[in-house]
């Protein structure tokens, strides 16, 4: 299992947005939304890589800033029609701070 | 003789599980109880109708004096405990008086959370804690007029509704977007916000609240934007924090409170811990009901019960402000898998939400109406399966469970009398009658006939299901204009109307008022209000920039490598050396990919890395360059030739008629991308009849074009008439931003608007009438004034939306 690593704040990232932290040659956007919930993807969209950090936020979802697909937040599905799965990440709050333990690269190849 | 039992805390969770304890084993334990306060245990969550004068302090007591007496209980009021001596098992008073325990049960409660900011130490600030706190807000009360309450939670509110209660004029200072957001969603944290108000609470959200100024007592708080409250009493509602010191002096193990275990035994086998000082399983909680639980246990604990097991619990919130009816339970987040039901009844001011997850209520918001508030918590502490009640499930028990299948059968269920439109007091029975009396098929007929609907339209989903109860198949169906998208049943233009006649001023109003169907909306419909807002309420509607697409908010246009385009303005296509030179040097700079011209005159950078942009900004700003707004649902490009000013065929100055054109109309939002151009003779070469406003110069003065589109579907402009001078240039082209930003739909071109209204519409609203001209006109440079600060510089210079543009680190 991953280490948890430290990465700020839930008020370092605004509500209904994002905010990208680099681990490595992984690029993780972290969502929070209107009820503060926070979320990991890793920043790519399955459809042509598209930096879902940039996308709008709405209710647990994301909307993918390049092709407008829709993906949930919580497991990374597509929302119905869209049917790409972009990587979750395991996240944690703990007194308002957030925690990431990205998984090492080569387990998440395949 | 019998163990002694010492108690810390003679609050609600110590004296509970004493209360518990004597109906178990009444003589067990030899108990002396230390309370930090003068007062008798009394009910703390009653402070807020003593403080509102609803109630007295008499009539909160639980436990008096002879309660203590009857039980041959010690009880040392006033008498704080300093130290407890785990090794030699003592508890130390305040006093240095030192007194033996074999077991010892800590209830010490939480102590208010205070700001770290300058200022809040003088007097005239309070807490909103206990008794003493009360009585310093009735004092001030009776002397002073003015407070201001920072936080606006359930104890911040209910501190600000009892000072309003006394007569002062009370300011509630809060830090997120919405009240009490911990236990609402926005449109119940809108409605509490819009009925406090009414009743005459000041409430101003984001506030930030930098100091608490003033020589020897408060005098006002001072927050991050430099506006300055005066105040004579300052309330700290902002939060509670676990009162663990003396646990943690004795060395107890204590993480945010002092840890127990199920058995509600902390680190030392022989000390107990109950009520908000405690952290159980990782939580711990501020409302009396899981204290009352823990309470029980620690009883059962004491008395020798060594099974019984504090588990946990699920927690509802009421707010006790009289009048206001508001409820919220669970988690009421989203999630996969999760269902929303929601009833939003605007004329009534209902607000009610249901939270599913695999059938079982996962959390429940109520607004308005928490009649059926116990009703769903219990559901959800018990885990129910509701499948079989879910399409009525929403309107509550009275509707439930009776084996009705769907929500119209709860519209069909209603009485005869019950009232279907608000505004114009239509009941259910009325309409029903003029359907089958007249034949009516359709919510326009029923309007025409009994007015129902026909004011602000909040009920045409009734009136709908009336229709479809009422002829079956023979109803063909809903509205013919298409909906804006899933999350609501009204159309672009229904939306602007109500905006305006409601007065919507936010878009958490607007989903509530409109009753919208999903939580925060989506993508498509926020960026849709969001511009409504803005064109309706300039300068007053406060901009929503989650609700924006990436390249609005980031103010460059995203590519598909997730990098960014930079394309500065070059005003009517116009450049200069110094320009040049600058967007030279930044292109080596930074190392800029891609240089190209565009094909609306002027630089792309193409290639930018996103946290590189304020600083290419900045460069470029320092040469005068200001953002083009390339990426923006707004003025793109004045596109000219070079005119009179040089060529042989000019008849007129296009280049300056261009610019002026760009400088009035620049920064303003839209509902499309607006194109404009200004050519200097029939020849046109700046094309200007394939543009959204385009100018031609002819000998004896300016054709103005509307409506043209290159793009997908071309389509050359129409001639809307001609003017002689370059004034009248000006105010046509305002006037015709106006009408288009006021009428368009979302993300409709000018050319699909002309199309649908008509030219004649256009030319009747602009060009006959002269003074539904200049009124255009002017409101449109009424809001350029708002918009016209180049938001490259706010961000390169100024820090706004920092974030945006910083990646987070890892520790
Ligand atoms: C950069 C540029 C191409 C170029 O290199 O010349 C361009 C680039 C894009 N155009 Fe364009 N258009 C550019 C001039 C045009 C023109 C010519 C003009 O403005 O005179 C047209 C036809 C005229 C018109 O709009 O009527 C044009 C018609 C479109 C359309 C189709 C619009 C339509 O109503 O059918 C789109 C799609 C859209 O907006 O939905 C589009 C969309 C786009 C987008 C924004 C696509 C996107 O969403 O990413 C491209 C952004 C690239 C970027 O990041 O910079 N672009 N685009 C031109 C920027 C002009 C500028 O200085 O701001
Ligand atoms: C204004 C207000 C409104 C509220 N409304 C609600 C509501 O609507 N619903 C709800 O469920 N809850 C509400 N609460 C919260 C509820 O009152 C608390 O959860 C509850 O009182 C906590 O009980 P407790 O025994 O843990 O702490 P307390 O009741 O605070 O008791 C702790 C006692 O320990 C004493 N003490 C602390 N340290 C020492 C020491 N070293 N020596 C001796 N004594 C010490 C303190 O002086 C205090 O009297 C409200 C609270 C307030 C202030
Ligand atoms: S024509 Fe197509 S590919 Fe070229 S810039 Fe415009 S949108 Fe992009
Ligand atoms: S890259 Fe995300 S939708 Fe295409």
């Amino acid at each position: 299992m991953a280490e948890w690593i430290e990465t700020g704040k839930v008020t370092d990232i605004p509500r209904l947005g994002a905010r990208t932290v680099q681990a490595g040659g992984l690029r993780i956007a972290i969502f929070r939304t209107a009820n503060d919930e926070i979320f990991a993807l890793e920043d790519r969209c399955p459809h042509k890589d598209g930096p879902l950090s940039q996308g709008i936020v709405h209710g647990r979802s994301v909307t993918c800033p390049l092709h407008n697909q829709v993906f949930h937040l919580d497991s990374g599905q597509g929302a119905d029609p869209d049917d790409g799965c972009a990587r979750s990440i395991a996240v944690r709050v703990t007194d308002g701070r957030v925690f990431l333990a990205p998984a090492p690269q080569q387990q998440a190849a395949e | 003789m019998k163990p002694k039992l010492v108690v810390i805390g003679n609050g609600m969770a110590g004296m509970r599980a004493v209360e518990e304890l004597l109906e178990r084993a009444p003589d067990a334990y030899d108990i002396t109880v230390f309370g930090a306060e003068p007062n008798v245990n009394y009910n703390r969550i009653m402070l807020s109708p003593l403080l509102a004068g609803e109630k007295s302090f008499a009539d909160i007591i639980i436990n008096d004096l002879s309660w203590y007496a009857d039980n041959h209980i010690t009880l040392h009021l006033g008498e704080k405990i300093e130290a407890i001596d785990c090794a030699g098992k003592k508890v130390v008073t305040a006093g240095g008086a030192k007194l033996p325990y074999d077991r010892l049960l800590i209830a010490t409660g939480s102590d208010p959370f205070i700001l770290p900011i300058p200022g809040a130490g003088l007097p005239g600030v309070v807490t909103f804690r206990d008794r003493g706190d009360v009585e310093q807000m009735l004092e001030a009360s009776r002397r002073h007029k003015r407070a201001v309450v920072i936080g606006g939670g359930l104890l911040g509110l209910e501190a600000a509704n009892g000072l309003l209660a006394n007569g002062m004029q009370v300011t509630v200072l809060h830090l997120m977007p919405n009240l009490m957001e911990r236990q609402l969603d926005e449109a119940a944290g809108y409605l509490l916000q819009r009925e406090l108000e009414v009743r005459g609470m000041e409430i101003i959200t984001r506030a930030n609240s930098r100091e608490i100024y003033g020589a020897d007592k408060a005098e006002g708080v001072l927050l991050d934007d430099g506006r300055r409250i005066d105040a004579d009493l300052v309330v700290m509602a902002v939060g509670i924090k676990p009162n663990i010191a003396l646990a943690k002096a004795a060395g107890l193990t204590c993480e945010r409170g002092v840890v127990v275990d199920d058995h509600m035994v902390t680190s030392d086998p022989s000390i107990l811990a109950v009520g908000e000082c405690v952290q159980h399983r990782g939580a711990v909680y501020g409302l009396v009901a899981p204290l009352f639980d823990m309470a029980k246990v620690v009883a059962a604990q004491l008395a020798d019960d060594a099974a019984a097991a504090y588990e946990g619990s699920v927690t509802n919130t009421r707010l006790k402000v009289t009048g206001i009816d508001l409820f919220s339970a669970g988690d009421f987040s989203e999630g996969e898998g999760c269902e929303d039901i929601i009833l939003r009844d605007a004329s009534r001011g209902v607000y009610k939400r249901l939270v599913l997850k695999d059938n079982r209520i996962r959390g429940a918001v109520l607004y308005g109406d928490t009649g059926d508030g116990g009703w769903y918590f219990q559901m959800l502490r018990d885990g129910v399966d509701v499948s079989g009640m879910r399409d009525s499930l929403i309107f509550g028990q009275a509707f439930a469970g009776g084996g009705r299948e769907n929500p119209k059968s709860a519209v069909a269920a209603l009485a005869d009398s019950a009232e279907i439109c608000g505004c114009n007091g239509v009941c259910k029975g009325r309409i029903v009658t003029a359907i089958s009396e007249h034949g009516l098929t359709s919510v326009d007929e029923v309007r025409a006939k009994t007015k129902a609907s026909a004011s602000c339209g909040s009920c045409t989903g009734l009136v709908e299901q009336l229709l479809q109860i009422t002829l079956g198949d023979g109803y063909l169906g809903g509205p013919a204009v298409k909906s804006v998208c899933k999350c609501t049943d009204l159309s672009h233009d229904e939306i602007r109307r109500l905006i305006l006649v409601r007065e919507l001023k936010t878009i958490p109003a607007v989903m509530q008022e409109l009753q919208w169907k999903s939580a925060d909306g989506c993508a498509t419909c926020r960026p849709a209000l969001n511009y409504y807002l803005l064109c309706e309420w300039p300068g007053e509607y406060c901009d929503d920039y989650q609700s924006r697409f990436i390249n609005e908010r980031a103010h460059a246009n995203i590519q598909k490598d997730g990098t960014y385009s930079v394309v500065p303005r070059m005003w009517g296509g116009l450049t200069n050396a110094r320009e040049l030179r600058a967007i030279a040097d930044v292109v080596e700079k930074f190392a800029i990919p891609t240089v190209k011209v565009t094909g609306g005159q002027r630089l792309d950078l193409l290639g930018v890395q996103k946290d590189q942009l304020p600083e290419v900004w900045k460069d470029l700003n320092a040469a005068g360059l200001v953002s083009g707004h390339a990426y923006g649902k707004a003025l793109r490009t004045v596109k000219t030739c070079v005119g009179s000013e040089w060529c042989r065929f000019g008849t007129q100055a296009s280049m300056g008629m261009g610019v002026e054109i760009e400088k009035m109309t620049w920064g303003s939002w839209t509902p499309h991308k607006v194109k404009m151009a200004v050519s200097g003779c029939p020849r046109n070469c700046a094309e200007a009849t394939i543009k959204d406003f385009g100018v031609v110069a002819v000998d004896s003065g300016w054709e103005l074009h509307v409506g043209g589109n290159g793009g997908i579907k071309v389509r050359a402009t129409d001639l809307l008439c001609k003017v002689e001078t370059a004034e009248e240039v000006l105010e046509y082209c305002g006037a015709f931003m106006q009408l288009y930003r006021q009428e368009a739909h979302y993300l409709e071109r000018t050319a699909p608007w002309l199309e649908r209204v008509g030219l004649d519409h256009i030319r009747e609203k602009i060009v006959e009438d002269k003074e539904n001209r200049a009124r255009l006109h002017a409101r449109f440079l009424h809001s350029q004034k708002f918009v016209q600060k180049d938001p490259w510089a706010e961000r390169a210079s100024e820090g706004v939306h920092a974030h945006e543009y910083r990646q987070l680190e890892m520790a």
